[in-house]
């Protein structure tokens, strides 16, 4: 079958993509500005065609914990929510990591802290990246930039997940959430009939009894699992790394810049070069595990480097430890809802060459 | 010597009159003696096996002192975060409806942290099973002040005894889910004699029954104590929960099914 073009929203694409590549279930709770991906799944109706079961929860917490539930039977299970919400799942969000659970979270960011506001930013890089809730764990942070990257990291997202047995996080933001742009939509897969030998399923006289826990009380034990997480993240660190650049071959200055910023980016490179300013973009998509490598190799042939993000600079110190001093790393970003200014980014380039 | 030959010599297949349940693993309890939750494990345990459940059945731990529940009931388990459980059997259940799908909690568990879960698990109707053991403290911790800590009652945090002035009243959790839509079979029990022991067996393996024809939740309460934090024996402990646990919690159905209900009318009809 062929794909199919439509007209969609960020957050209808994530929806409609889940249904797609026959997710098994998703459970959610309102939240602007991603409410409309439990509604278009409501409306879908996608129990009675694919068997994927849908479900408003009563809370943030428990539509994570539902996911828990889901995963550990091994099934393709999903929640989504935007910044406040991801704040309250940070509960779950630990013990999935810590159970070695496969799911996908999608965060549609909106300005913070506290209740914030409902406009886009990029402040939840930290939370996302840094691991979020109590414990060392981390989350596979895909960061998509398109409508079509929405709906496509979907099947990546569970793909990572189901390889690494690790919970995976989409962070986009409340403008690719919200607007409207073509995508091609892969055609309608199956649910998968089986489930990995790690799950929940009933125990049969053949196998041991599975337990899916968080809780070792000896801490040798702890600290041989700890051990194991480690080595996951470093492999997932040489493995899943992608990045895209953007005349970067003759660049004397990068901008660094995920989402909805790298877009922006992408016009101030026009801008900038219109007035001879060699200046190319590096697009992190995944920015756990960060594209740290390649911004290296990349400073030693550079003059500067400025993290473009809708935050008060987080991204900024993994491009920082990334360089490691080789060149100048600066910060450039509105706040609070405000989507930076193509214009702007260029000036602020201009003040510091 | 001889009275170590003498025990060999009972210790004898044919003389047993009462085994494990092969459906209990091997593991010693690491509960304290007198406590209640090694009853209520062994009488699941048994339920499980007898209805040929054990291949069908996916358990979820909570966070308190049955928190090593997954070692000592030989099936799959899933451990839940500290009041979580009824989310994750929603999603368990909706995902694997023929599986026969319980959570085990305490109150501190299931009528504190996890109240939202529980309240709105039960009013969706979710077809699982609660077992909610209530011995009105928080043990695994060390004794502190429960939601189901009698008005007056010491504990570690509220070592003047419970004063609903300051503290709040205690919260009779199984009343709550009594009046909800999305429950069917609601009970309150407790494994104290051996005859409470059988109407709580009883009452587990209805749940199991009403489970399989999808009726909705089945909740069963079992009042239970806690010898160490209620510093008393255990006879003490039994005592003193039946002179005051028992009547602010008292035992039998707080919901049974309709047609059960019918049932009873019919079966005394005949009778008489």
């Amino acid at each position: 079958m062929e794909k199919e073009l439509r007209l969609m929203k960020g957050n209808e694409a994530v929806a409609e993509a889940a249904i797609r590549t026959g997710a098994d279930g998703y459970f959610g709770y309102p939240i602007t500005p991603q409410s409309e991906i439990l509604e278009y799944l409501m409306e879908a109706d996608p129990y009675h065609t694919t068997g994927m079961v849908v479900l408003q929860a009563e809370s943030e917490v428990a539509a994570i914990n539902m996911v828990y539930g889901g995963a550990a039977c091994g099934k393709k299970v999903m929640t989504t929510s935007s910044s406040p919400g991801i704040s309250l799942k940070q509960e779950g969000i630990t013990y999935i990591a810590g159970a070695e659970l496969p799911c996908l979270i999608v965060n549609v960011v909106r300005g913070g802290p506290g209740l914030g506001t409902i406009q886009p930013a990029q402040s939840d890089y930290f939370q996302a990246t840094k691991g979020g809730g109590h414990g060392d764990y981390h989350l596979i942070v895909l960061a998509p930039a398109s409508v079509q990257e929405m709906a496509d990291f979907v099947e990546l997202g569970f793909d990572l997940a189901f390889k690494y047995r690790n919970p995976v996080m989409m962070l986009s933001d409340g403008a690719i959430g919200q607007m409207m742009e073509k995508v091609w939509l892969s055609p309608q897969k199956e649910r998968s009939k089986t489930v990995p030998a790690w799950a929940t399923t009933g125990k049969p006289a053949t196998r041991d009894r599975i337990i899916i826990t968080s809780l070792d009380l000896d801490p040798n034990g702890q600290e041989r699992f700890n051990q194991k997480l480690v080595a996951k993240y470093n492999e997932i660190r040489e493995k899943e790394v992608r990045y895209e650049e953007f005349q970067c071959e003759d660049a004397e200055y990068i901008l660094v810049a995920y989402g909805t910023s790298a877009r922006v980016c992408m016009k101030s490179i026009q801008l900038a070069r219109a007035q001879g300013i060699k200046v190319g973009l590096l697009r992190p998509i995944t920015l756990f595990p960060f594209p740290t490598k390649r911004l290296n190799e990349l400073a030693g042939k550079v003059k500067m480097m400025v993290s473009v993000e809708m935050s008060a600079g987080q991204m900024v110190e993994d491009v920082m430890l990334s360089v490691n001093g080789k060149v100048p790393v600066y910060h450039f970003g509105r706040m609070g809802g405000i989507v930076t200014e193509p214009e702007e980014v260029v000036d602020f380039l201009k003040s510091k060459i | 010597m001889a009275q170590a030959t003498g025990i060999k010599e009972i210790i004898k297949p044919e003389n047993l009159v009462y085994r494990k349940t092969k459906v209990m693993t091997d593991n010693i309890l690491s509960y304290c003696p007198g406590c209640g939750h090694g009853t209520a494990h062994r009488i699941l345990a048994e339920i499980i096996d007898e209805e040929g459940l054990q291949s069908e059945t996916i358990g979820i731990s909570p966070v308190g002192c049955s928190v090593l529940l997954y070692e000592f009931i030989d099936i799959d388990w899933q451990e839940a975060a500290h009041g979580r459980a009824p989310a994750l059997a929603t999603a368990i259940k909706r995902l694997l409806p023929d599986k026969f799908v319980f959570t085990y909690q305490g109150d501190g568990d299931l009528a504190a942290i996890g109240t939202a879960e529980t309240i709105h698990t039960c009013n969706r109707g979710e077809n699982i099973l609660i077992i909610f053991i209530n011995n009105g403290i928080y043990g695994m911790t060390g004794g502190q002040m429960a939601p189901t800590t009698l008005p007056g009652m010491k504990s570690s945090t509220s070592p003047y005894g419970r004063d609903v002035k300051l503290m709040g009243n205690p919260l009779k959790m199984t009343d709550i889910v009594a009046t909800l839509p999305g429950t069917y079979y609601v009970t309150r029990q407790s494994v104290h004699t051996p005859v409470n022991v059988r109407k709580t067996k009883k009452a587990i393996r209805k749940a199991v029954h009403y489970q399989k024809l999808n009726k909705g939740t089945c909740f069963i309460e079992i009042v239970s104590n806690c010898p160490s934090g209620w510093k008393m024996t255990p006879v003490e402990a039994n005592k003193w929960m039946e002179a005051n646990m028992f009547p602010f919690y008292p035992l039998g159905d707080l919901k049974v099914p309709a047609e059960e209900n019918a049932q009873k009318t019919t079966n005394s009809e005949k009778n008489d």
